[in-house]
């Protein structure tokens, strides 16, 4: 690293300003933003696949459209992080090999299964909910491409939201077994949405450095109490209860203390233990691998042309 | 009968059929740029379906909805092509598919557009626009894949053959359409679609699919097997709560 | 490489010029214009878009810290650790 590098890298930093493609900046930084951008892309496109398992079943046409259109928005957010990620010069197929082969990672929340119509809501309302706690901060990322893809992104969130809520608050309004669905939803992914948040603060080791640099807004903990707040109140309006007996609204605090989950599961499902892990990689490893002859004739169809002109 | 609802009910069954075959190459498409861009054919051929569908609820006059006709009917009451419930197979089999029908629907839906039925006419005018994309999707596949490597070639011959029987069907004409005054009669079609279609099989280098015994039935409610399933899956939901709203 | 990289602009109105929104991989100049359209516009009408190959781009940017660099016009994404990352590095 060049001495002075360091000093209006920081300066920027500190005055909350933007670095960009072009600015030097130290090694860990720029390896840190690569792994962190990259799993968010990874986390998109591989949470295409519990919300697709639902498409050719939606209940109702309109539910059937609006779900192809969210997951294809997954698509395109993966596409906008897979490019904020190559302006700190690496490449999409490098990083898709990288997530095929396991050494990368995604959302561990993506590794639980979605086994009714009724979690299709449950994802809307609470993994997108607490996508969004993690998300807004980004926008003032201080790496100038991710923080417009994260501008871009949720924007379009906006409607990912509201209609898994929308879901729940119909089956809610329903018939008895609807209800129940709803309910039963809530039940399996309650505590994973917590776990979304990552470990508690106090088995946290990257965030002081990820502060200091402006990657990281909030700590985890205050994200997750934010979420918390904002999700009870939700579940009361649905009508369906949180599974969680130890909460309780703090009146001299204005918070929801709650229990907090589990985090035992959340370090198997990591390391690769959860309902999905191998369903969810074999199926992205497959699609990749099929598409391959497709991929090659494409550019072999373009060097054609290339050659072409050029003989033109 | 009403010839009316009979005839929406073809073009929505269409859709319909189509778009559940195509929403299925979502999360499995090559690369995550034909995931986006199937996503959106996918939603186009849903729209229409919905509109149609909707429309020939109204015209039946019996208080159904689009649900109603989607969910709860049975595969003796669809009319779909048979083209549209196949296997989409590997992708070139799909582009291929997409190749045949899409440029049908294109022909069709620039006729329906002159439609004394104004709501036909309306549904045609949008439609039109979102189709010739999909011709043109269809299209530069074809290319690449006819004109890639020996594999996409193998493929992509396989695929045009593996469809070409039930391509017939789309301009069959019958009773009704020929007494529809508001109807296009899909015979009118079938040269320039030929034509078109072998424009871009030459093009691709590809050889033209040989005439074959040509597939019929789905007007009739007389489909392939592919059809159980598919509604299976489709209504399983739905009519596991009968009555619900979602 | 076998899907070159391509940076995408959009004009979203009549009036306002072409901005850079992203960036995407297609194989040739008319897939990268229709993938652009399919990400970056969902079917918007009225729009303009241009697609153009990353490497076909020569930058200079004299706010950009670049003073360490050869001040000349340069690559869009030249950065001074430029590098392919190479099998099996943990974490990157």
């Amino acid at each position: 690293m060049l001495a002075g590098m360091d000093d209006s890298f920081q300066a920027t930093i500190d005055a909350d300003g933007r670095i960009e493609p072009r600015d030097a900046m130290p090694d860990g930084y720029r390896k840190t933003l690569i792994r962190q951008i990259a799993q968010h892309a990874h986390s998109e496109i591989i949470g295409m696949q519990p919300e697709g398992n639902w498409i050719s079943r939606a209940p109702s046409l309109r539910r059937k459209a609006i779900l192809m259109a969210k997951v294809q928005d997954e698509a395109g957010h993966g596409l906008y992080l897979y490019a904020a990620a190559e302006t700190l010069g690496v490449d999409r197929a490098d990083l898709l090999d990288l997530l095929h082969s396991g050494k990368q990672k995604y959302s561990s929340i993506f590794n639980y299964p979605t086994l009714t119509w009724a979690d299709i809501g449950a994802i809307g309302w609470l993994v997108d909910g607490a996508a969004i706690v993690n998300q807004v901060p980004l926008c003032r990322c201080s790496y100038g491409p991710y923080a417009r893809a994260m501008v871009r992104v949720c924007k379009e969130e906006s409607f990912h939201q509201r209609q898994g809520f929308e879901i729940l608050y119909t089956l809610c309004n329903g018939t008895q077994a609807q209800k129940a669905m709803a309910q039963d939803a809530l039940d399996r992914w309650w505590w994973p949405s917590l776990m979304m948040f990552g470990p508690p603060d106090s088995a946290s080791t990257h965030s002081e450095q990820s502060m200091a640099w402006g990657i990281k807004r909030h700590s985890n903990d205050e994200l997750r109490q934010r979420f918390v707040d904002m999700t009870v109140p939700q579940a009361d309006v649905l009508g369906i209860k949180v599974p969680d007996e130890g909460l309780r609204y703090d009146e001299e605090t204005g918070h929801y203390s709650f229990t907090e989950p589990d985090y035992a599961e959340l370090y198997e499902v990591v390391k690769g233990n959860g309902p999905c892990n191998k369903q969810r990689l074999a199926h992205r490893v497959k699609a990749h691998e099929d598409g391959a002859w497709v991929r090659e004739a494409a550019a072999a169809y373009a060097e054609k042309q290339t050659l072409k002109e050029g003989a033109a | 009968m009403n010839d009316l609802f009979t005839y929406t009910l073809r073009l929505g069954d269409d859709a319909l059929i189509s778009a559940q075959r195509t929403a299925e190459w979502i999360a499995a498409a090559p690369q995550l740029e034909e995931d986006v861009a199937l996503g959106n054919i996918g939603l186009d051929q849903l729209g229409q379906a919905r509109s149609l569908l909707q429309y020939a609820g109204q015209v039946e006059g019996d208080g159904r909805t689009e649900d109603d006709l989607a969910y709860f009917r049975d595969e003796r009451d669809f009319l779909n092509l048979q083209l549209c419930e196949l296997p989409n197979g590997d992708f070139a089999h799909s582009m291929a598919k997409l190749l045949y029908f899409a440029t049908y629907q294109h022909l069709l839906y620039e006729e329906l557009r002159n439609s004394p039925d104004e709501m036909l006419a309306g549904v045609a005018g949008k439609a039109v626009k979102e189709v010739a994309y999909h011709v043109d999707h269809a299209t530069q596949w074809v290319l690449r894949l006819g004109d890639g490597t020996e594999e996409s070639h193998r493929r992509m011959q396989a695929g045009l053959e593996a469809f070409w029987p039930y391509t017939a069907e789309m301009f069959e004409s019958d009773e009704l359409v020929r007494r529809l005054a508001v109807a296009v009669d899909p015979s009118t079609l079938q040269d320039e679609w030929e034509r078109l279609v072998m424009a871009v099989i030459d093009e691709s280098t590809c050889s033209r699919p040989e005439s074959s015994y040509q597939h019929r039935g789905g007007r009739e409610g007389r489909h392939t097997e592919h059809l159980g399933y598919l509604l299976a899956e489709l209504q399983h939901v739905a009519r596991s709560h009968p009555g619900a709203t979602w | 490489m076998i899907e070159p990289l391509w940076e995408v602009f959009i004009r979203s109105r009549r009036g306002l010029s072409h901005t850079h929104v992203g960036s995407l991989h297609a194989p040739d100049a008319t897939m990268a214009l229709r993938n652009a359209r399919d990400v970056y516009t969902r079917r918007q009408e009225g729009v303009s878009i241009w697609v153009v190959r990353a490497s076909d781009i020569t930058a200079s940017s004299p706010d950009e810290k670049d003073e360490f660099f050869d001040p000349a016009a340069d690559k869009v994404y030249r950065h001074p650790t430029f590098y392919q990352v190479p099998e099996g590095v943990e974490h990157l």
